[in-house]
């Protein structure tokens, strides 16, 4: 209908509104170069540049760097830390995420900020909250020193340093996808008899797990690669204390820069991995987690 | 669902009555988890931090290291922020707009920085821009050198800002009805006027919290930048790195102090984002 009186009123019309919709070829070649070329020099470059220094010196060179002892203990120690760090959050999330999706109460969105805390918090900030509590001057330094408990420069300090810099993550994956749910199925489940924990487990989590799936994802990934928080409460005591990322500055400010690569490559092969199962859980679950691709 | 009911019993009034289970334990395991390893070592910090003494602290604010780390990182904090405001908002258009082969695959990538472990990008960073790396190098000849020196902060700061102005602009974008935009050319605006005053506006909530977002990121932000900056005392040396340097040093007070600056002006951030929210809420009807 519009085309027709359009068409009354003349071409010219026609041909402006046409402009003025579209950007022109000009535009559109400007604005893709300039784009693709801040992507080329943030980005892509330095993510290319990862494997080929790691692969400067040949396979032998790094093989050798990541089978080393001390480079196997790194491996080792980041994904004990996140075998403990993830779970202990899934948990903390999952129950945060009910308490906050399923009920109303006062102070609720006091909770959610401080829930979300840690993300504006510097890493380096986080690890050192814990040096001040339990570090040989804290607060609870000499009594742990009387007890013979070791929490910094120790898997202890680590595990909790990695905890409060992932907090927020499962939680906040979680808390819309839930609200969008509602509770009604969960009331019918009680309605019907079945007890609150088979509610829990055959509704609720059915229901939720691919946000939760995302959220433990990205809880994974920064909890591998967490640095800032580490270095802090870590000591750095080469292959007892030191992570994948603590043992790549170490090599790094070795000037061995191939071994340094040769980790980094692992970790960036971990990025990899995560921003490909990332990106297939938002093309396939996209309303489960639509709600929260901001973090 | 606006009958209104008497509060239930004087033990639940500060809650809505509700017939599922689990609200004790599961506020319980929340409350707990959020105190004992978020609340209590950050009030432990202010302690600490407090616990100097205002001439101490005074000290320490205006010792001139302290300063220039702070004016650093606040400084190249800004600068990256903006640049990426500027071309997080450029992909953003490209990634909603245009229709051209890898663009999913680019949408895919502005993410990498979110997945990529600090460290790694910091060496690889301080790799291709130094004086013989691949970027550096072609720079070298125009004299300009950008790792281990201020600049080269700032590159690592954009790089860890980028998918949060492009992730807040992207859905805005896509959310926004082609009609007005061809109502105004009906009205006979111009493309740049229609730009400029139609589009442009809806976006600006949605921009200004990217910019916080990344502004709030960069300011905080270490495992980057060390690589890269050279950390020259006085020059390249960023806050986060001062508090780590006196904590080595067994200068528990002065790394508190520093650090209880940077936690205040980034709480600030928090609320400024959730007025801009509030703000466009109440103007726009959406975030």
């Amino acid at each position: 209908m519009s085309e027709t009186r359009l068409h009354e009123a003349g071409p010219i019309p026609v041909y402006r509104t046409d402009r003025a919709l579209r950007d022109s070829i000009w535009i559109k070649a400007l604005l893709l170069t300039l784009a693709l070329t801040f992507l080329a020099f943030f980005l892509f470059l330095p993510l290319v540049s990862v494997f080929v220094e790691a692969s400067r010196k040949g396979y032998e060179a790094f093989a050798e760097a990541v089978t080393e002892p001390d480079a196997l203990s790194a491996i080792r120690l980041t994904l004990l830390v996140a075998a403990i760090a993830v779970p202990f959050n899934v948990i903390v999330g999952i129950a945060a995420a009910w308490a906050i999706a399923k009920f109303n109460f006062r102070g609720k969105s006091l909770l959610i900020s401080f829930i979300d805390l840690p993300f504006s918090v510097s890493p380096v900030i986080s690890g050192l909250v814990y040096v001040l509590l339990f570090g040989a001057q804290g607060f609870l330094g000499p009594w742990l020193k009387a007890n013979g408990i070791e929490i910094i420069f120790a898997l202890p300090g680590l595990v909790l340093a990695t905890v409060f810099v992932t907090f927020p993550f499962v939680a906040r994956e979680l808390i819309p996808h839930m609200q969008a749910l509602g509770s009604s199925d969960e009331e019918a489940a009680l309605t019907l008899g079945a007890s609150p924990w088979r509610t829990f487990f055959t509704i609720t989590l059915p229901n939720v797990k691919w946000s939760l799936f995302y959220g433990v994802l990205l809880c994974n990934a920064r909890a591998m690669g967490e640095f800032g928080a580490v270095t802090v409460v870590s000591g750095r005591i080469r292959g007892v204390t030191t992570t994948m990322p603590l043992h790549v500055e170490i090599l790094y400010n070795e000037y061995n820069s191939v071994a340094a690569f040769a980790v980094a490559s692992l970790l960036a092969g971990l990025a990899l991995v995560t921003l490909t199962l990332k990106t297939y859980l938002e093309w396939h679950y996209a309303d489960a987690i639509a709600a929260t691709k901001r973090h | 669902m606006t009958l209104a009911l008497p509060a239930a019993s004087s033990s639940s009034s500060w809650r809505q009555p509700s017939i599922l289970p689990g609200f004790g334990l599961s506020l319980g395991i929340t409350i707990s988890a959020l105190s004992l390893v978020v609340l209590i070592p950050l009030a432990a910090l202010f302690l600490k931090a407090a616990s100097a003494g205002p001439a101490d602290i005074w000290a320490i604010i205006a010792s001139p290291r302290t300063q220039a780390a702070l004016r650093l990182s606040f400084g190249a904090a800004a600068f990256s922020a903006i640049v990426n405001a500027i071309f997080g908002l450029i992909i953003a258009w490209v990634l909603v707009r245009y229709r051209f082969p890898g663009r999913r695959l680019l949408d895919a990538a502005v993410d990498l920085p979110f997945a990529l472990p600090t460290a790694v990008a910091g060496i690889s960073l301080a790799a291709i821009y130094a004086p013989n790396g691949w970027i550096g190098s072609l720079l070298a000849p125009f004299d300009i050198k950008v790792a281990y020196t201020p600049l080269g902060v700032m590159v690592a700061l954009i790089f860890i800002g980028l998918p949060f102005v492009v992730r807040t602009v992207q859905p805005v974008l896509e959310e926004a009805d082609i009609e007005t935009e061809e109502a105004a050319a009906l009205l006979g605006a111009s493309r740049l006027r229609t730009i400029f005053r139609v589009i442009l506006p809806g976006i600006v909530p949605a921009l200004l919290t990217g910019f916080v977002l990344a502004f709030a990121r960069a300011v905080g932000e270490y495992g980057s930048v060390i690589f890269i900056a050279g950390n020259v005392p006085m020059v390249s040396e960023i806050a986060p790195l001062l508090i780590v340097i006196r904590l080595e040093q067994f200068d528990y007070a002065g790394a508190s102090v520093v650090a209880m600056i940077m936690l205040i002006v980034s709480f600030s951030l928090i609320l400024a984002i959730n007025a801009i929210q509030a703000w466009s809420r109440g103007r726009l009807g959406h975030v």
